[in-house]
Formats: C-alpha cells, structure tokens, sequence
C-alpha cells in the first residue's frame, strides 16, 4: 500500500481537514504515480463509509470495533499501530487536527517511523520528497525530508494546505479489518465533552472586524481597539495571546483554537501572524496590518500594512472616523 | 510525587531571523534567546501542583540544547524548580522530536517520574509531538492541550481543549505526560528569593550522544524565507497622516464606509 489517508469524522460527518488529506493524497500519488486508499476507526461509520467510497481512492479499509466508538488517545494508537503494522503502507496522511496531535506522536513513538507534522505543501526532492513547514512563527519556512532506514512516514497537513474540493470522485472498494483492541488495566476515563458557558459570539457572519494581538500590550490598551471598532461598525476580535491572560473572551478569539472568519475587511492590530492565527482569517477579502515589527508574517498576507505601533494608530484613525 | 518539566529555548519574537550560509541556520549574533512560552505555563502549572500537593513534591526541569540553554534552566530554578538536567545536543537532533523525545526517554529513565509536563509547542519549529512522543516511549498514559489540572493520588483529572470550542476532562493514571495549553494559568516571574536560591541548586550536564545512539528519523534540510503569498502596499508616513490615508482606502479602495 503506497499512501493511506486516516480519516476523522463526528457524527458521520467526515472532517474538513480529512477531504484535505485525501485532496492532498491524491496530488501526491499522481505525482508519484503512487495508490490511495482511507482508513476509517469507529463504531457506526456507515455515513462516513458511503462519503469515502464515492472518492477516487482505491480502497477504504474499515476497523469497526466498539472500543473504537468514541476518540481515546489510547484505543486509537493502539488500532492504528494494528493497522501500520499489517498494511505497511509508505505514507500515511491526516489532518492537523486536535486529534491527530493528541495521538499520532505515539504512534510514531510506538512504531519508530517519523511524524512530519503540520505540513503546508510538498515538493518532489532530488531523491526524496520535501516536505514544507512554516516555523519560527511563520517568519522562516523550513524544507523537512526523512532519514535514517524506517521507509515509512506520518505526515500532517495543515488545514487549508490542500483545497477539499479538489478531491476526486470515484468509487473504492471496501474491506473490513478486524482489529484486536483489549482494554488497559489503568485506562484514561474520558468525560463527556462540553461548551463553556461563555457569551456565544458568532464571528463567522460579520463583514468589518477589528483583531488584536500581542502587540496590545496590556489589558488597559482594550479601549482603543473598541473605540475604533465602535467607529467602523465592526465586530471586535483577538488571537490567543489576547485570551490567555483573559483579556478578552476566548469566544472572540480567531485562528486554529477560535473561529474561522471571512470577512470585507479584517484591520488587524498588533497580530504577528503565526501559522495558527492565520488559518483563521486569510479568507478575509481585505487584510489590513498595523504592526511595529516591519518583518512580521502578517505582511505576507496583508493588502495594506503600516509599520507602527497600534496605540499611534488605532485612536487618530478612530478620531479620523468620526470626523467623517 | 516527582514532576520533570519540558523547558525550551527559542529566539525571541523580535529579533531577526537572518539564514545563515549553509541554509540551515540562522545568524545568533542578532539573536536573543527567551523561554518557549507554552513552556512558561507547564513549568508553572508543575509549581501550582507543588503548591497544591506539598512540599515533598520534587521538579526537575529538564532541557536539551547547546550551553546557552544553561540559562533558561536557571531561571526554572528561580521560578521554583527543584533541580535541572541540561543535555548538550552534540548530536544536532533538534529538528527530530523523535530523537529529542528518545534523549529525553533516556535520561528521565529510573528517575521515577510521575509526571511530564511539557508545552504543547514550540515557538520555533512548532513540531508538537515531543512531550506526547516522550510518554510513549516512557510508556505513560498521555492527554495534550490541558487548561486545567486536579492531582489525585494515583491520577490526576484534566481538562482538555478540544476544536471548535468544547472542552473534556479526563482523568489519566499516573505516570502521565501532559502537553499544557497556553493560558491555563498565569505564569509567575521568578523572585529575589527564588534567584538567590537557585545559586545553590543542581544542574546536571548530560550529553545527547552518550544518552542515545539510536537513529534520527527526520532532519530539516533547508531554512528559508517564505515567498510573500500576496503583493502588500506599505502605507508610509507620521501616525496622522497613516491615519488619514487608511481611511481613504476604506472609503475608495476597500468601499466599507459607505454605511457610515
């Protein structure tokens, strides 16, 4: 087996960034001249099942187990080190989820074959493929390739790396596999999963939005940043640095761990733009960037930039707002 | 109860990151180094257990690194950290967490640890494997992206950050490696008391290479600066007239405020 895409789904509902993964597979194999196919672990996969037999892959292998109904760290390493083991595939692809973090690292630990992680494209190297990954917070963009002797290799994608609706339609065959799952003596035990009671914003509709960052500085510097959204008409959100210190809501935050957004016109302030701020808004139609640091990776995606600090900016704008 | 703590050096967010000649470096001389900041709540949230489970609680801060990594390890001491290994990477096996992990696996092997706490990333390569990778191979139960922590005694019950906003607690048999999330607490500075003490604390020296022999998996080949996705006009000028002319663009260029 060349390339096997594990696929993630809730509910029946594959996710967004396993479309991704195949997406990105099936690029890769046609490249390569390389075969897909996907792996799906749970319980009722029926619904996610028929999604993945309608794609161009050339298998979707099927490990139902009741052990396997809801996500544990444990249960999962466990089915897919079962089914590395006995398929051997060269490549196994997946999302960057919350999931696949919480787990792949052991499966690669447990397996001794490497885990390229949050990957953003590939190119075909003179003997080997590279693989792309932003680091340093986006500023510095790094080629990774394998080495030593385990001819295997995990690879992540970030979301949006690959379009999921480049994913071609098909028909695969279906093979079940039954896997061997007994229960830890000491096992986690999970709770059921909930939603802070938070006030609910609902970023993903607004079309102005005012985001600061890091560069606010200090929970003080707030006012300026709702007084300039008040005078746009604008939604007012943050990245995480803004959150973690609990100055704003975790429900206003934008990125990998908040909303997705795309709006008209996303005035960021202060925002640096790591990799996982990113993702959450570079579907803006327009991106403004204030920022005092002129080599910040939000430049890289802004339309219009100013290099400065947000506190000489945001107040003569608001000012010059009004006076409209 | 014994709680090892991940502790990473990375550059810090303002200085510039020039690629060095063999494109797989960057130029130190411009660069100051700080502490991995998911790093500087997991050594936190090992101080706050300490404090919650009590004095005969041990924490080690462990880091991997060239000697300037000496530093960051100290200030894990002021902060409260009972003593520290530091292993020199003779190796260059930074860009591989399963080596990092593996090194790590070795020298924390018979040290008894009930507890890993890591970051869940790091700010320069951002792999996010190691601390999860770490208790595999030391073959403890794992949870990642922890906001919050309530020790038992032989299990602590965490709360984990799933996607879009929803949230799980778990409670993991100990020992356990735990990779914490940013914001589950607020990092303290380390005190005048705590910098005179850590004078008189342990800092092991280990090496890499007499650690682990074993073989790296993956390597970064080349650094670079990424090409810009999209052309950005640069607005020159004092704060008013910036001012003056974003607006300008928001009425003509952009046309949001028509509505106003």
């Amino acid at each position: 087996m060349d390339i096997l895409v594990v696929a993630e789904h809730h509910q029946g509902e594959l996710h967004r960034m396993t479309m991704e993964a195949i997406a990105a597979a099936q690029a890769f194999g046609a490249e390569l001249n390389l075969g897909s196919a996907a792996l799906l672990l749970g319980d009722d996969v029926d619904t996610a099942r028929n999604t993945l037999t309608a794609l161009d892959l050339g298998e979707v292998l099927v490990a139902q187990h009741e052990r396997l109904r809801d996500y544990g760290s444990d249960t999962y390493t466990d089915a897919l080190c079962q089914v590395l083991e006995r398929e051997q595939p060269a490549w196994v692809f997946l999302g960057h989820t919350y999931q696949a973090r919480d787990f792949l690292p052991r499966v690669s630990g447990r397996l001794g074959i490497p885990l390229l992680s949050d990957i953003i494209a590939y190119r075909n190297g003179q003997d080997r493929p590279v693989f792309i990954k932003q680091v340093y917070n986006g500023r510095l963009s790094a080629e990774l390739v394998i080495t030593g002797s385990a001819g295997r290799c995990l690879v992540s994608f970030q979301a949006a790396a690959f379009a999921a609706d480049t994913v071609r339609a098909g028909s695969a065959v279906v093979r079940d596999l039954a896997l061997k799952l007994t229960a830890p003596a000491a096992g986690i035990q999970a709770e059921a999963p909930f939603q802070e009671t938070a006030e609910a914003v609902d970023l993903s509709g607004a079309d102005l939005i005012v985001s600061v960052g890091r560069g606010l500085g200090s929970e003080e510097n707030l006012g300026v940043a709702k007084e300039l959204a008040g005078a746009l008409g604008a939604e007012l959100a943050c990245s995480r640095p803004v959150v973690d210190p609990g100055w704003l809501p975790a429900s206003r935050q934008v990125g990998s761990s908040g909303q997705t957004v795309s709006p008209k016109l996303y005035l960021a302030l202060g925002i640096s733009g790591a990799a996982q701020h990113l993702v959450g808004m570079k579907g803006a139609k327009y991106i403004i960037a204030v920022n005092k640091d002129a080599e910040a990776p939000i430049f890289d995606v802004a339309d219009y930039g100013i290099v400065a600090d947000l506190m000489d900016i945001a107040p003569r704008l608001t000012e010059a707002l009004k006076a409209q | 109860m014994r709680i090892a703590v991940l502790q990473k050096q990375v550059p810090d967010r303002e200085s510039p990151l020039r690629v060095s000649d063999d494109g797989r470096h960057f130029d130190e001389q411009q660069v100051s180094f700080e502490l991995n900041e998911s790093d500087a709540y997991a050594i936190e949230e090992a101080l706050q257990l300490k404090d919650r489970i009590g004095a005969e609680t041990e924490i080690i801060a462990l880091g991997l690194g060239p000697e300037r990594i000496e530093k960051t390890l100290h200030q894990a001491l002021a902060r409260g950290a009972d003593r520290a290994i530091r292993i020199l990477d003779d190796r260059e096996l930074a860009t591989d967490p399963f080596a990092v992990a593996s090194v790590f696996a070795a020298a924390l092997k018979g040290q008894g640890c009930d507890l890993v706490l890591s970051g869940l990333q790091s700010d320069d390569l951002g792999m996010g494997q190691t601390g999860i990778l770490l208790g595999e191979l030391l073959g403890m139960a794992t949870a990642s992206l922890v906001m919050a922590t309530e020790p038992g005694t032989a299990s602590i019950r965490v709360k984990c950050e799933l996607e879009g906003g929803w949230y799980q607690w778990l409670t993991v048999p100990l020992p356990a490696s735990l990779s914490i999330q940013t914001g589950i607490n607020q990092p303290r500075y380390p005190t005048i008391k705590g910098i005179m003490d850590a004078k008189r604390k342990p800092i092991e020296v280990l090496s890499a290479s007499a650690l682990w022999s074993g073989e790296p998996l993956q390597t970064c080949q080349r650094l670079y600066v990424p090409h810009k996705a999209k052309h950005t006009e640069m607005i020159e000028g004092t704060p008013d007239q910036a001012a003056a002319q974003l607006v300008g663009i928001l009425k003509t260029g952009i046309k949001v405020l028509y509505s106003l």
